[in-house]
C-alpha cells in the first residue's frame, strides 16, 4: 500500500503540483520568479559552491534524462566496456562534485550572517532535500555498481509506466531502501519546484543569444501619428 | 533618418553645492524600504574622490560599458555566450562591500540599559543580519574629503595623472574639489539593456527612459556589472534589479522628477532631444576622443523643417516637437555646446550632460592685493584641476573639447563682469568672446538660463500622451476599484 502511494500516486501528485502551481505562479505572480541570488551579499564561497554545483548537477540530470528517454540508445552507448567505465567514473565524479559543492552552499548559508538573513524555511527544506538527493545518488553509484545499466531495466520502465498511466510499482518496490529514497525524494523536489526558488530552472535565458543587444518598447503603433 | 525623442538632462556643476537634497528626495520616494537601503538612484559624489560604489569609474575592475572588438562593439564583460556561461556566478558583480553595508544603531540600549557608572551606548548593527557590525563605509563616505590620500588619491581619474600633476593637485593652497551628482544616464546605447539575459530591461521608445520590467527580471545581475556608471542595483531581498526610472510616473503627470524638483541649487535642466537612431551604431564605435563631439553631432535641430517633417513621419507628436524646441538641454548641449557627457569613452552614449565646473582661479593674490590673473587663457591652462583630469571625465581624454567649453564659460563671466562691475575694457571682453567663438547675445542667453530661470524654463517635460497611447485602447472599467497602475504588490519575496 505504502509502495503504491509512494511510487504510483505521489509522482502524479508531484508533477500535477509542479505544473499547476508553476503555471499559476507564472500567471499571477510572475514577479516572484527569480534566482534569488545572494552573490551580492557573499561572492567568494558562492563561486566554489554554485559553479561546480550547477554544471555537475546539469550533466547528472542530463544522463538520467537521456537514459529515461532513449533507453535503447543509452544501452548501446554503454555496450562497450571502455565507454561503460568512462561514463560510470564520470558519473561518480560528478556526483561527488555536486555533493561537495552542495555542502559548500549549505555551510555558506549557515556560516555567513548576511546570507542566512535572506534564507527562508523553504530554502532550508530545499537545500536539505537536494543534499539528500545527491548524497543518496553517490551512495547508490558506489555501492550498487553499473547503475547506468540497471537503471535501464528498473527505473526507466517504471518511469515509462508512469507516463503511460499504468504504474508498475513492482520495479521500485523490490529495490533497496536507498534507491526508493532517491526516487521519492526526486519527486519531492519536483513537488517543491513551484513553491521554492527552484522555479528559476525554467528561466534559462537561452533566447538571449539570438536577440539584438538593444530593446526598445513602444506604447503607440509606429508610423501612426 | 530614424528620428527619436529622448528626455535628457543637464546638470550644471558650477551650481551644485553638494547638499544631497536630491538624494534624499529620491530615497524618500523610491528606495526607502528593506532591501534598497544601500541604493542611491541619485547620489552626489565629491570629486576628486573614489565615489559610489568605490572606484566605480575603474572599468579594469568592474568591466562595465562597451569595448571595440574588431569592427564591432561588445560588452566589456564579454560576449553573450560567455555571459551565459557565467550565469551561475558572475565574476564581475560588485558585492555589498563595494557599496556599503546598511546599518542602524541599537537605540533602545540607550533607554533600556540598567543603571551603572558608564554612559550607555547605542551599538551599530547591520540592517541585513541585525548583528553588531563595524561601520567601514556608508553613503557619501568620502563626502568633502577631496585632497585626502585615501580617497582623492585613489580616484581612477587622478591615478592616470603624472606624479607632478598629482602633487600639484594636492598642494594645500591649490586643493580643490567639486560635486558630481549622478543619476541613471538613460543612455542611447545602454549596456544594462544589452546585458540582460531575460530581456527585462528596455528603453521606452517615446521618451527613451530605460526601465526594468520587474516581472521579467530573474535576478541574473548582469546589468549591475554591465552598467559602467553602476546605476542598476540588485535588491537583495526581492531578488530583482532596480534603477532610476527618471520619475516617469511624475513626468506623465507633468511633474518634474523628484531630484530635479527638489534641487536647491537649481542645477538640473530637463528637456527633449531629437536624435537620429540610425547613427547610433556608427557613433558608438568612434575613437574615445571623438565620442563627445560625435554624440553632440547626433542630436538634431528641432527647428529644421526637414527634421520636423522626418520626426512627424516617425510618429513624434507635435506637442513633443514643441517641447523639443523649448528644450533647455538642446540649448546647453547643442546650441551653446557647453555641456558634456560623463565618461563618453564607456560608449553607452549617456543622455545626461554636465556643464563642467569652472574651477580655474581667475584672480590671484599678490602682496595682499587681489587682481585678475593676467591673460585669462593662460590661467585656464594653469587651472587648479588639471585639464587632463576633466578631459578624462567629460571628453574621453580630449582636452581640446573641454577647453572649448571653458573658453565659453570664461567669456560668459568676463562679459557679465563687464556689465555688473564694469572694471574691464571692452577690448578684453571682445577678445574673450572671439577666443571662445561666442556672441554677446548667446552669452546673455547662457547667463539667463544659468541664473534667472523659472522651473518651467529649466524643466520642460514633453506631454507624454500616455492617455492617448495606452488608455485609448483600454476598457475604462478595467481597473475599477483597484489602485494606481492596477497592480500593487509589495516589492519583497513571497515564495
Amino acid at each position: 500500500m505504502i509502495d503504491m502511494i509512494l511510487f504510483g500516486v505521489f509522482p502524479y501528485v508531484a508533477v500535477a503540483l509542479a505544473v499547476a502551481v508553476g503555471i499559476y505562479r507564472y500567471c499571477f505572480d510572475r514577479y516572484s520568479y527569480s534566482s534569488q541570488s545572494s552573490q551580492f551579499l557573499e561572492s567568494r564561497a558562492l563561486f566554489w559552491g554554485s559553479v561546480p554545483w550547477h554544471y555537475a548537477i546539469l550533466l547528472v540530470l542530463l544522463a538520467h534524462l537521456l537514459a529515461f528517454l532513449f533507453p535503447s540508445a543509452w544501452g548501446a552507448l554503454l555496450g562497450a566496456p571502455g565507454r561503460l567505465y568512462l561514463l560510470e567514473v564520470t558519473g561518480m565524479a560528478l556526483g561527488v562534485v555536486s555533493t561537495i559543492s552542495m555542502l559548500v552552499l549549505i555551510l555558506r548559508r549557515v556560516g555567513n550572517a548576511r546570507v542566512s538573513a535572506v534564507t527562508t524555511t523553504v530554502d532550508w527544506i530545499l537545500l536539505v532535500a537536494l543534499l539528500i538527493q545527491v548524497a543518496t545518488g553517490v551512495f547508490i553509484a558506489i555501492t550498487m555498481r553499473w547503475g547506468g545499466f540497471w537503471y535501464l531495466h528498473t527505473v526507466s520502465p517504471w518511469l515509462w509506466s508512469l507516463v503511460s498511466f499504468s504504474p508498475k510499482i513492482q520495479y521500485l518496490a523490490s529495490m533497496p531502501l536507498v534507491v526508493k529514497l532517491h526516487a521519492v525524494n526526486a519527486f519531492f523536489l519536483v513537488a517543491l519546484f513551484p513553491f521554492s526558488r527552484l522555479v528559476h530552472v525554467v528561466s534559462i535565458p537561452l533566447a538571449y543569444i539570438s536577440r539584438p543587444y538593444q530593446l526598445v518598447v513602444w506604447y503607440r503603433q509606429r508610423n501612426q501619428v | 533618418m530614424n528620428i527619436r525623442a529622448q528626455v535628457s538632462s543637464v546638470f550644471h556643476l558650477d551650481k551644485c553645492i553638494g547638499c544631497h537634497t536630491c538624494s534624499i528626495a529620491c530615497k524618500n520616494i523610491w528606495t526607502d524600504r528593506k532591501g534598497s537601503e544601500y541604493m542611491w538612484w541619485n547620489n552626489v559624489e565629491t570629486k576628486p574622490g573614489t565615489g559610489y560604489p568605490t572606484k566605480w569609474e575603474d572599468q579594469q575592475q568592474y568591466k562595465g560599458g562597451w569595448e571595440k572588438k574588431g569592427s564591432d562593439l561588445q560588452l566589456k564583460m564579454g560576449s553573450k555566450a560567455a555571459s551565459l556561461g557565467r550565469i551561475f556566478h558572475n565574476p564581475d558583480l560588485p558585492t555589498m562591500d563595494d557599496y556599503y553595508e546598511p546599518f542602524t544603531f541599537k537605540y533602545q540600549d540607550l533607554t533600556n540599559a540598567p543603571a551603572g557608572n558608564d554612559q550607555p551606548t547605542a551599538r551599530p548593527v547591520s540592517m541585513i543580519s541585525g548583528k553588531p557590525m563595524k561601520i567601514e563605509a556608508g553613503p557619501n563616505w568620502d563626502d568633502d574629503l577631496s585632497g585626502s590620500n585615501i580617497y582623492a588619491a585613489n580616484d581612477p581619474g587622478v591615478v592616470q595623472l603624472s606624479e607632478e600633476e598629482q602633487q600639484q593637485m594636492f598642494a594645500i593652497e591649490k586643493m580643490v574639489m567639486f560635486y558630481l551628482p549622478r543619476i541613471c544616464n538613460h543612455c542611447l546605447n545602454p549596456a544594462c539593456v544589452a546585458a540582460c539575459p531575460s530581456g527585462a530591461i528596455y528603453k521606452r521608445g517615446e521618451d527613451g527612459i530605460v526601465l526594468i520590467n520587474q516581472d521579467k527580471c530573474r535576478g541574473w545581475r548582469m546589468c549591475v556589472s554591465a552598467c559602467p556608471y553602476k546605476k542598476t542595483y540588485y535588491g537583495w531581498t526581492s531578488g530583482k534589479s532596480e534603477k532610476c526610472i527618471l520619475c516617469y510616473p511624475r513626468q506623465e503627470a507633468g511633474e518634474a522628477p523628484g531630484c530635479f524638483h527638489s534641487c536647491v541649487g537649481r542645477i538640473r535642466y530637463l528637456g527633449v532631444l531629437l536624435y537620429d537612431a540610425d547613427r547610433l551604431a556608427a557613433t558608438a564605435k568612434l575613437e574615445d576622443a571623438e565620442l563627445a563631439a560625435a554624440q553632440r553631432e547626433m542630436i538634431l535641430d528641432p527647428f529644421d523643417p526637414q527634421v520636423i517633417e522626418e520626426a512627424k513621419k516617425a510618429g513624434i507628436a507635435t506637442e513633443v516637437l514643441d517641447a523639443a524646441q523649448k528644450s533647455p538641454t538642446y540649448k546647453f548641449v547643442k546650441e551653446w555646446g557647453i555641456a558634456l557627457p560623463l565618461h563618453p569613452e564607456f560608449r553607452t552614449l549617456p543622455m545626461l550632460f554636465y556643464v563642467p565646473p569652472l574651477l580655474p582661479v581667475l584672480s590671484k593674490e599678490t602682496q595682499g592685493i587681489h587682481q585678475l590673473a593676467d591673460g585669462f587663457f593662460s590661467s585656464l591652462e594653469q587651472a587648479r584641476l588639471p585639464l587632463k583630469y576633466l578631459a578624462g571625465m567629460f571628453a574621453g581624454g580630449n582636452e581640446e573639447a573641454v577647453k572649448e567649453v571653458y573658453r565659453k564659460l570664461i567669456a560668459v563671466r568676463i562679459q557679465r563682469r563687464k556689465i555688473t562691475v564694469n572694471d574691464l575694457a571692452d577690448e578684453e571682453v571682445a577678445k574673450a568672446r572671439e577666443i571662445a567663438g561666442i556672441s554677446a547675445e548667446t552669452i546673455e542667453a547662457i547667463f539667463r538660463m544659468t541664473s534667472l530661470t523659472s522651473i518651467k524654463q529649466r524643466i520642460v517635460i514633453p506631454p507624454m500622451l500616455r492617455e492617448q497611447a495606452v488608455e485609448a485602447g483600454m476598457d475604462p472599467e478595467a481597473y475599477k476599484q483597484e489602485m494606481g497602475f492596477g497592480k500593487r504588490q509589495p516589492p519583497k519575496r513571497r515564495w
